[in-house]
């Protein structure tokens, strides 16, 4: 897929990981490019692991595959470093994006010897601090929007402001720590680029 | 006469809902089953915010929705309803009879595959299944045209010389719930392509009394299913007309198979829905390297076009004939006997290699595509022996 | 689209008959003389008859008219000759005849 931006996602059921997925679809979608944001389905159950997928074009996308080898990936629970092989065909010049505490280097021996660039966002105490819950996929969401660079702050900021407006219309009370979230996951990335 | 397009994004039963909500059909009947309850969920929202004026009727099973919308219909409600796999199979009964009346319902079919084992994921076997019972079945490559079709699957059904139940299918979860860009319409030139439904005779018309669905002794039975042969090579025309005036409404015309790259091709793949898309990117990379590769996309699948297939299928050294299903035969899906069989009687004379994939789900690649390709240059050009029927991507011990 | 089912027989080519069977007419039944089903034959005895009109809702085929109150001549068109009215007639008003003539 040539000038094709693909993106996987790792989570577990009930994580938010296929609603990341989607809205990072709306975000490219709002850059004027051809977007794919789909899930893999099987039987819906809390807490498996489940994967999403991105695909972002500057050109019509007609595949209606899984992805095999991401440019990104995306982890949104640590606790699968241990039992999927989350970096399986990332591309070294690409990156991985994982929710933990823990610094890059630390991560690095979990990552099957993936040489390539590894970026870590505490998305559980970024959500807990903003929102009072481990909603972990938001901050993961602009952690990807940072290192994809789909997206500047301050246009990708607006523009989730109108979409949580949306989303969010019968709970308005969770828009501004949602909008936190983001701010501060965008922000960590960036310091850390 | 080329109308306003707005450019989204959404997931393939988002497009539909949309374009029920456009369509605004009287009555929608429907019982909820993964893939398509989303279809249903979202019209009833819209019903209930006011954006459409629809009777929903829940029913309590896919056997009773096909009875309302039959019983509809014949009273002269445009009507429609919404399924997936095993419920689907529980409207087999009335799916002939919806045909049989020449009622111009409509189903939207998110196809999902049928147990066991027990699985929720995409093949065609729900809608291969319901091949022979008389309905007009258009397969959708993507969320784009799942929406187009919906649309021109009204005035195809309620054509005067058609008169019969149409079928819009669309790959479940694959196209359903990936977002995708999409161009739609605006409400009013939907409307006005669609049209108002005003059949010619009704059951709610008082005055004018209606006998549907009587008894017939074999005297009569057989001249009826002739009449009901004789509609659907009839629809033939009328799919390709609706067709190409959608192109001048939305600059997307549509015929009953597309063909890509098969101009000059050497090895062409005969594939439906939402693997079409991945065959051509494969096709595309082939070109690249020189391989004359190109792809038909079968859109319309009932009435089956059988010497436009073998046609354009007549320049090409081989063919690879892929099914989302088995028809457990020993010899390949539904589309493998009917490729050949007009093939045969065309006096086309070209290699055929039969695939089943993608079955339950089974994720097909770029990858399947081009080993696909490559059978059939082995076969024609390398001398090898190919067999005539195989799985991609088998896990197999003779692999 | 009204049908005229006295158009439509078993010799009728399918291109003549209506779509999906369906008729566009009211009451075409009285059009099919199903009287020539019959073997038996109720005679209807008047004389004896105090128009109780017990006869009229058991016959299956309508085939006892009735006006201002009373009933009529039997319809022998439709009279397929089961002889329920004879068997609930409290008079002895209607008996069976061998054959398809009263």
């Amino acid at each position: 897929m040539k000038n094709t931006l693909e993106i996987r996602w790792h989570g577990r059921g009930g994580q938010g990981a296929k609603t990341a997925a989607l809205l990072l679809a709306d975000v490219a979608f709002k850059t004027g490019q051809y977007v794919q944001g789909f899930p893999e389905y099987g039987p819906e159950r809390m807490g498996a692991p489940i994967t999403a997928f991105n695909r972002i074009s500057k050109d019509e996308i007609r595949v209606h595959s899984n992805i095999y080898d991401p440019d990104y990936v995306v982890v949104v629970d640590e606790t699968l470093l241990h039992s999927v092989d989350v970096t399986a065909g990332l591309k070294e010049e690409g990156a991985i994006i994982i929710n933990t505490p823990k610094s890059a280097e630390e991560i690095r021996p979990l990552l099957n010897g993936y040489p390539g660039r590894i970026v870590t966002v505490d998305a559980r105490m970024i959500s807990e601090s903003s929102l009072g819950r481990n909603f972990p996929n938001t901050p993961m969401l602009a952690a990807a929007v940072a290192v994809t660079g789909i997206l500047g702050r301050d246009e990708f900021i607006q523009d989730m402001r109108a979409s949580f407006r949306h989303k969010f219309a019968k709970k308005p009370e969770v828009i501004d720590g949602n909008m936190k979230a983001l701010q501060m996951a965008f922000d960590a990335v960036e310091e850390a680029l | 006469m080329s109308a306003k397009r707005i450019k989204e994004r959404m997931s393939g039963n988002e497009a539909v809902a949309y374009a029920i909500r456009q369509v605004e059909p009287d009555v929608m009947p429907a019982f909820p089953i993964t893939p398509s309850t989303e279809i249903p969920q979202m019209v009833s929202t819209f019903i209930a915010n006011g954006q459409m004026n629809t009777d929903f009727i829940p029913v309590e099973s896919e056997h009773s929705a096909m009875s309302a919308a039959i019983g509809s219909e014949a009273a002269g409600a445009r009507t429609m309803t919404a399924t997936s796999s095993v419920g689907l199979a529980l409207m087999w009964e009335e799916l002939l009879l919806a045909a049989s009346n020449r009622l111009p319902i409509v189903l939207t079919l998110v196809n999902r595959t049928l147990s066991g084992p027990i699985n929720i994921n995409c093949d065609h076997t729900d809608g291969m299944g319901a091949r022979d019972t008389g309905w007009i079945q258009i397969y959708s490559e993507n969320n784009q045209e799942a929406y187009d079709n919906y649309i021109q699957a009204f005035p195809i059904a309620e054509d005067p010389e058609v008169h019969l139940p149409v079928m819009i299918c669309q790959d479940g979860f694959i196209t359903s719930h990936a977002v995708e860009n999409i161009e739609l319409l605006e409400d009013a030139p939907v409307r006005e392509f669609v049209g108002t439904y005003e059949p010619e005779e009704f059951l709610l018309n008082p005055g004018n009394p209606v006998s549907v669905g009587p008894y017939s002794v074999s005297n009569y039975a057989m001249e009826a299913r002739k009449a009901q042969e004789d509609a659907m090579v009839r629809s033939k025309d009328v799919i390709l007309k609706i067709g190409e005036k959608f192109g001048t409404l939305s600059g997307r015309s549509y015929g009953l198979f597309e063909e890509y790259k098969t101009e000059d091709a050497d090895y062409i793949m005969v594939i439906m829905g939402s693997a079409a898309g991945t065959a051509k990117e494969a096709v595309d990379e082939l070109r690249e390297e020189g391989v004359k590769a190109g792809v038909l996309k079968l859109r319309v699948f009932r009435p089956f076009p059988e010497d436009e297939i073998a046609k354009a299928l007549s320049g090409c050294k081989a063919a690879a004939i892929m099914d989302r299903c088995e028809s457990y035969n020993g010899h390949g899906g539904p589309l493998a006997q009917e490729i050949p069989a007009g093939l045969f009687r065309n006096h086309v004379n070209i290699e055929t290699v039969s695939y089943v994939y993608g079955l339950a789900g089974r994720d097909f690649r770029v990858e399947d595509v081009r080993g696909i390709f490559r059978d059939l240059q082995d076969l024609t050009e390398n001398g090898k022996t190919i067999e005539q029927f195989r799985y991609v991507g088998l896990r197999s011990k003779q692999e | 689209m009204r049908t005229d089912i006295s158009n439509i027989n078993e010799q009728s080519p399918y291109e003549d008959l209506t779509e999906g069977l369906k008729l566009f007419a009211g009451g075409t039944a009285e059009q099919f003389n199903t009287g020539e089903w019959r073997t038996n034959t109720p005679v209807f005895l008047a004389d004896k008859c105090k128009q109780c009109l017990l006869c009229c809702p058991v016959c299956p085929d309508g085939a006892i008219p009735v006006e201002e109150g009373k009933r009529l001549a039997f319809d022998y068109d439709h009279c397929k000759g089961c002889g329920i009215c004879m068997k609930v007639c409290p008079f002895d008003a209607i008996i069976m005849k061998e054959g398809i003539k009263p």
